[in-house]
This record gives C-alpha cells, structure tokens and sequence, in this order.
C-alpha cells in the first residue's frame, strides 16, 4: 500500500498528494495525520489536492473527518488546490464538505490558518496594551 | 434502455479490491480520453465509476467492470457494466434516494453516480446480483 507524505513546515503540516490514493491509503493518512498533529503540537494543516483528478464520496468523507480530528487536537484545516471540473463534479455528486475550510492555493491557505491564529483572543490581551502606549 | 453500438473489444477489471477500485478508475480515465470527453465529463465519469466500483466490491462482495466505447452515429461515448453476484438490491427506490446507507458510508454512491452520468440502468434481483450500465456521450 502507497502512502502520503506529511511535511512539517513551520507550524503548518502539508499534505500533498500526489497518487491515485485506495480507500485504504486515505484511511492511513488520516490515522498518519493525526498522530502528527500531536507529536508536533502543529496548529495548521494543509492538504494540497492539485494532483488529484477526481474526489468521490469516500476521498471528500476522508477530508471532512481530517478537518474534524484536527480541530479536535486544535490544529486548523485548510483543502487547497481543488480543480474546477472537480469542484463541478462535488456539487452535482451532491456532497458538501461540511466544515473544510478551502483556499485556492497552498500560501493563500497558510495566510487563512496565520489569521487565524492570530483572531484568537487566549493571549493577546497583554500585547493590545504594549502596542497602544508604544504609538502614543 | 441503452442504445448505441459497441466499438471495439470492451476492457475488462475484476473488482476484487481496493486497488481494483484505482485501475477501474484508470480504465476509465484511459477510455474517456480516447473518447475525447470534455475533461468535466471525464472528471463525473472517473468519479461515477468509482462510486459504483467501491459498491460493487463492498455491497456486491466483487465482481467486475466492463468498460466499452459506444456510438450513436452522431457522438461517442463510454459505457460501462458493473456486475456482481452479491445479494442483490432489496428496495431500489430507498437506494437510490440521497443519504440512504446500509454500509456506513454516507449514501451518496449509487444517487450520486446516476446524476453524473447520461444513461443509468439498473437490474437486480435479491439472491442474484446486481448489474448496473452507465453511459456517458461526448457533447
């Protein structure tokens, strides 16, 4: 059985993938990811689907679990790459992706998971106030 | 009913795993391509029959794909024959509604399949198997 590679860049995982994947390698990268996640404490995941001709019912289930997972152990998921025709076929196939955040490429999907980051309020109270009096 | 006549020898892919589920797919790419559909088409049709691939190893317990180019004296087409010889189908109406499941899956195979594709024909009989013939023409 092939397996996907997951590349560690900064804080963001990466997932490219680059084969005609079977059910039972889009299983393991899921359990491969999520064991990732946690031994890198990575608050962002990428999954690149460039290289992908089709995503069936099963690939687009593999990509919404992922998103959940992640979010379970607080990293963020971005599907980037999508092609149109694929993105055609998803819509009339009838399935909806529920909650995958999608971006067009791979650096416009590290900007969505950097915002994000950043709108989160846990530890920025003390940083609003520095900024403040370092203008006036 | 289907109409058209075959081109050619039809391809043959025994469906009897995972990975059989990729080649149909190839099978598939490779014939539409050949066929000159519109890489949209291509794209329902590799994703119809993965769908009904994955059914006809997980449902029907294996079988096979016959794939073929079809002509109608205006336009070319792909078809394809899914068969196996698991339980049948008991209710076909319930599946082929959206979001309908006895495999845990999310019940999108067969509705969606049919919606991707131009001709859809099913045949089952519980205890027998199921065949179902999938067509999709060049525009």
């Amino acid at each position: 059985m092939e397996r996907v590679p997951i590349l560690k860049i900064g804080d963001i995982l990466l997932v490219s993938i680059q084969v005609d994947m079977s059910d039972q390698t889009a299983i393991q990268l899921q359990e491969d990811l999520a064991e990732r996640i946690v031994a890198t404490s990575c608050h962002g995941v990428i999954i690149d689907i460039t290289a992908l001709d089709i995503v069936d019912s099963f690939v687009g289930r593999m990509l919404s679990t992922i998103a959940s997972i992640s979010k379970v152990l607080d990293a963020e998921t971005v599907v980037v790459g999508m092609r149109p025709a694929v993105a055609i076929t998803l819509v009339e196939l009838g399935l909806s992706l529920n909650g995958i955040r999608t971006a067009l490429n791979v650096e416009r999907g590290m900007e969505l998971i950097a915002a994000s980051r950043a709108d989160e309020p846990d530890e920025g109270a003390d940083d609003e106030d520095t900024e403040t009096t370092a203008t006036a | 009913m289907t109409t058209g006549v075959d081109l050619g020898v039809p391809a043959t892919q025994a469906i009897r795993s995972d990975e059989d589920v990729v080649r149909v797919r190839q099978l598939v790419r490779t014939t539409a391509v050949a066929v000159r559909l519109s890489l949209v088409d291509q794209t329902k049709l590799v994703t119809a029959a993965s769908e009904l691939a994955r059914n006809t190893l997980i449902y029907g317990g294996g079988g096979s794909a016959e794939v073929s180019t079809v002509e109608d004296g205006r336009r070319r087409g792909v078809r394809i024959l899914f068969a196996d010889e698991g339980p049948g189908i008991p209710d076909l109406d319930l599946a082929l509604t959206d979001g309908y499941t006895t495999g845990g899956g999310l019940g999108l195979g067969l509705s969606g399949a049919r919606r991707l594709v131009d001709d859809f024909d099913i045949q089952t009989a519980v205890g027998e198997g199921t065949r179902i013939t999938v067509t999709k023409w060049s525009r």
